[in-house]
């Protein structure tokens, strides 16, 4: 193999492990479980007026809450990418936030604050949550992005908005429609937050297909709508893929090159930031507020297991489980997805098709858009065939989490990876730096920042998940959500303050961690 | 760089101590599968290990519908020993799909009985947990009105406004509190009576805590609404720091909710899967049943705790159905109250 000539026979097998991972942990367990509902009344269930009437609400919703979360998360975006304003590190650490809280007590401060919540109510819980996407994924890209060719417009006289819409946003748009396609799979496939909001009246595929699976064991019901859910994620992914392909290559900067002070018209964006921000700060301030509402007791109470024992562990065993779970599942990701991502940026720059590199990328973000019941229930009836009955193995949540971060990882890392100029590489290669020295010393320092956006996701997902590790969490490693989750199923004033005082000290964890990820060098990641 | 790799020395620490669930000792391991609200204190299952040489292994996983599901969907190769947590609403299905063995645990005359199912005693009854309708009482005694104490009076005109329920689509009390109408109606008036229910303004939530601690006006939530379905004991819950009830159950509108257990038909260990089912109707974990999982004891003599005999007392005849025609029409009966109350 030629040096800085990536082969292609090297780039498939490194392909062939989040490919393989992918097969036995998702592609396998989701035919098993709609093979068993394949049956006479498939036909029936799609034909049906009220299915398409819920595939049209689930698809709407989402497309809503997507619109919203992408016009929200831009100025944030903005803020942390491109300014060096004081604050910001927090800021990007805030934002992270709304993604770790159990959807019970999100729901519940929605309700709270719209009363009855129904359809608005439910795009902007789900916006809520995915903000932190938008900014972080775009801000990944846009902090490494040339700021010189913006300035070159200005002085030939272009407006801002002349300058934004053609130079600026051309350039961002393989992170914006990243970030629009993950939101909108998060979305279509959210549960609690339709359920709660939508007080049993409102009804997404996600939840018919639990009601279904669950309430009713109409397997066959379930299948058909779970075949209907892969094939409109998969027709999103597509349309998504062929809208990244325009890929551009640019002149990526280190990020201290990028940030100025914001001037003139630039504050008024900037403003709009920090009201995204502030509203996103009133549920959670709502949150903090209801822990306190007698006090401390509910923060006194987190040293023990609840009233009357209703936990098995304390609140700061909790807090240890949680990060100990997410740690894991972080570690896990990170090298699946930094796998995949070399991966395909190799395959990218062979002569291999680009329909192929948009195969796989869209496969491995099949995850997604599946419902996580399916994919549990898949679980249960296959894994046990595979050596060692993972099914109540304690390593299945991290391997059933890294099935969620890793497209998380690849659609953070790709388009930084992809806009890397490959004249840098050839001129590496021509030097005689071999092709990992060219990872470390071109692409690794340009990627650094959204390897750490990339890390700070992954373990923000971890932390807050609370689907998989529920399914799996044995008593003594009950991690925070599942902790808030039976605090708020039971009754009496104390639970409830306690289930409160977890959820702050689950954000106070998440601040925490993802400034220390935020503070990382990962320039000098090529080391270890 | 020494951030990172400090960080992954932590992460290494941490994973190391995460302990590993392979038996390596050959030390004798149930498995009891159980639904989330399962709850045992570990120096419990730690003495009965002592007294029998049995580690039981606890692992939960959804309500009682999703742990049926999974039973029913592993029952060729099961995903434990025994279970614990299916409960009348979702016995017959486990019984028709043959996930349980054969058992009748040698206690089961005193008490547990009472409340069997199957003719082929596979399920064993552990709990009773008792929908009902609860009442804030201050908050009516404000209005200067009664205590309600019927169905009848949740349709009538002094309580317009005043009940939440949950959807009985996606909440276990919502569906008991259907059942408890289809009972007490029968299966022709009962649409009737949730038309005046409708018209009298009752309030749908999807969850019992959206219902409980959100509208209810008796919880810690001062919701907007003093009549909500809940359990029998969620009143001991709710006691005020002068020791009085501040809630109370409306004892005849109660549905009975029974938990069984049984011994699942591939389980490895048979004998000591048994064990667990005779440990799981013995006296010392009845008597910690109402404390840990707010329900009620089936083993007869086992006295409440003190704080439920004034504000949970036992409802003395819930009303309850077949577990087979609630198996045979669940669905057409959600159907039907959604056509009612949201059409």
């Amino acid at each position: 193999m030629a040096h800085g000539r990536p082969g292609l026979t090297g780039a498939l097998a490194a392909a062939a492990v989040p490919l393989g991972f992918l097969a036995v942990f998702f592609l396998w367990p989701v035919a098993a479980i709609v093979q068993l509902g394949l049956g006479d009344g498939l036909g029936a269930v799609l034909l049906a007026p009220s299915t398409w009437k819920i595939v049209g609400f689930t698809l709407g919703q989402a497309a809503a809450a997507t619109a919203v979360a992408v016009i929200t998360g831009m100025p944030v975006a903005f803020l942390i990418a491109r300014t060096s304003l004081r604050g910001n590190a927090f800021i990007r650490a805030a934002v992270m936030v709304p993604f770790v809280l159990p959807t019970v007590v999100v729901g519940l401060a929605f309700r709270s604050l719209f009363g009855e919540g129904g359809p608005v109510a439910i795009i902007l819980a789900n916006a809520f949550f995915n903000v932190a996407v938008v900014a972080r994924t775009v801000a990944a890209l846009w902090s490494h992005v040339d700021r010189r060719a913006e300035d070159a417009a200005r002085s030939l006289g272009a407006s801002r908005l002349r300058t934004f819409t053609s130079v600026t946003l051309p350039v961002l748009r393989p992170a914006i429609s990243s970030a629009a396609a993950v939101v909108f799979l998060f979305c279509a496939t959210s549960f609690g937050v339709v359920l709660l909001l939508g007080g049993g009246e409102y009804a997404t595929l996600e939840t018919e297909i639990y009601l279904r699976t669950v309430q009713l064991f109409d397997l066959t019901g379930a299948a058909a709508l779970s075949l209907l859910q892969i094939t409109s994620v998969v027709a999103v992914l597509v349309i998504g893929a062929v809208l990244r392909r325009r890929s551009t290559t640019l002149r990526l900067r280190g990020r201290a090159d990028t940030t100025r002070r914001p001037a003139g018209g630039e504050w008024g964006i900037v403003a709009a930031a920090y009201l995204v921000v502030l509203a996103l700060f009133v549920p959670i301030a709502s949150l903090v507020a209801k822990s306190f509402e007698s006090g401390l007791d509910g923060y006194r109470a987190l040293g023990g297991t609840g009233f009357r024992g209703s936990l098995q562990v304390t609140g700061w065993e909790a807090v240890l489980n949680s990060l100990r779970a997410a740690t894991d599942a972080t570690l896990l990701a990170l090298v699946l997805g930094g796998i995949s991502c070399v991966a395909l940026v190799t395959l990218g720059r062979t002569r291999a098709r680009p329909s192929l590199v948009e195969g796989i990328d869209t496969a491995l973000m099949l995850p997604l858009g599946v419902s996580a019941v399916t994919v549990g229930f898949g679980y249960l009836i296959t894994l046990h065939l595979l050596p060692g009955d993972l099914r109540t193995s304690p390593l299945l949540v991290p391997l059933a989490q890294a099935l969620v971060v890793t497209p998380l990882v690849i659609r953070t890392l790709l388009p930084v990876l992809r806009a890397i100029d490959t004249r840098l590489r050839q001129a590496a290669a021509t030097l005689g730096a071999a092709p990992l020295r060219v990872w470390r010393e071109v692409d690794l320092p340009l990627a650094a920042r959204s390897f750490v956006a990339a890390t700070a996701f992954a373990f923000a997902v971890a932390l807050g998940e609370f689907g998989a590790t529920s399914f799996l969490a044995r008593p003594e490693s009950a991690t925070l959500p599942v902790v808030i989750g039976r605090l708020v199923a039971r009754p009496g004033e104390l639970n409830n303050q306690m289930a409160y005082a977890c959820c702050t000290l689950l954000m106070l964890v998440t601040v925490a961690i993802v400034i220390v990820v935020d503070r990382l060098r990962v320039g000098s990641v090529g080391e270890f | 760089m020494r951030r990172l790799s400090l960080l992954l020395v932590v992460a290494a620490t941490l994973t190391a101590s995460c302990t590993s669930s392979t038996q390596s000792n050959g030390e004798r391991t149930v498995v009891l599968v159980t639904h989330d609200s399962f709850t045992v204190e570990q120096s419990v299952l730690d003495r009965f290990r002592a007294d029998t040489g049995i580690k039981v292994d606890v692992r939960k996983s959804g309500d009682a519908g999703a742990l049926t599901t999974q039973l029913v969907l592993t029952k060729a190769a099961p995903i434990g020993d025994v279970a614990f947590g299916v409960d009348n609403t979702f016995a017959s299905r486990a019984l028709a799909e043959g996930v349980f063995a054969e058992y009748r645990p040698a206690d089961a005359d005193k008490g547990p009985q009472k409340f069997a199912v199957d003719g082929l005693n596979r399920l064993t009854a552990v709990d009773v947990g008792d929908v009902c309708v609860n009442v804030d009482l201050a908050t009516l005694a404000g209005r200067e009105l009664a205590t309600p104490t019927s169905f009848e009076d949740l349709a009538d005109a002094r309580y317009k406004d005043m009940l939440v329920i949950e959807d009985p689509a996606t909440s276990s009390p919502g569906l008991a509190f259907l059942m408890a109408t289809v009972a007490h109606y029968g299966a022709k008036d009962w649409p009737n009576y949730w038309k005046r229910l409708k018209d009298n303004g009752v309030k749908v939530v999807a969850g019992w805590e959206e219902a409980y601690t959100q509208e209810f006006s008796g919880s810690s939530g001062k919701g907007p609404r003093p009549l909500v379905v809940s359990y029998a004991s969620s009143p001991s819950a709710e006691v005020g720091t002068d020791g009085k009830p501040r809630t109370a159950a409306v004892l005849d509108t109660c549905f009975r909710q029974v938990e069984y257990a049984g011994v699942l038909a591939g389980a490895k260990n048979q004998d000591d899967a048994r064990k667990v089912v005779d440990f799981l109707i013995s006296e010392t974990f009845q008597k910690l049943v109402a404390e840990s999982m707010y329900v009620y004891p089936v083993r007869d003599g086992i006295a409440l705790p003190e704080a439920w005999q004034k504000a949970s007392p036992r409802p003395e005849s819930p009303a309850s159905l077949p577990a087979e025609d609630i198996q045979a029409n669940r669905e057409r009966w959600i159907e039907q109250w959604r056509t009612v109350v949201r059409g």
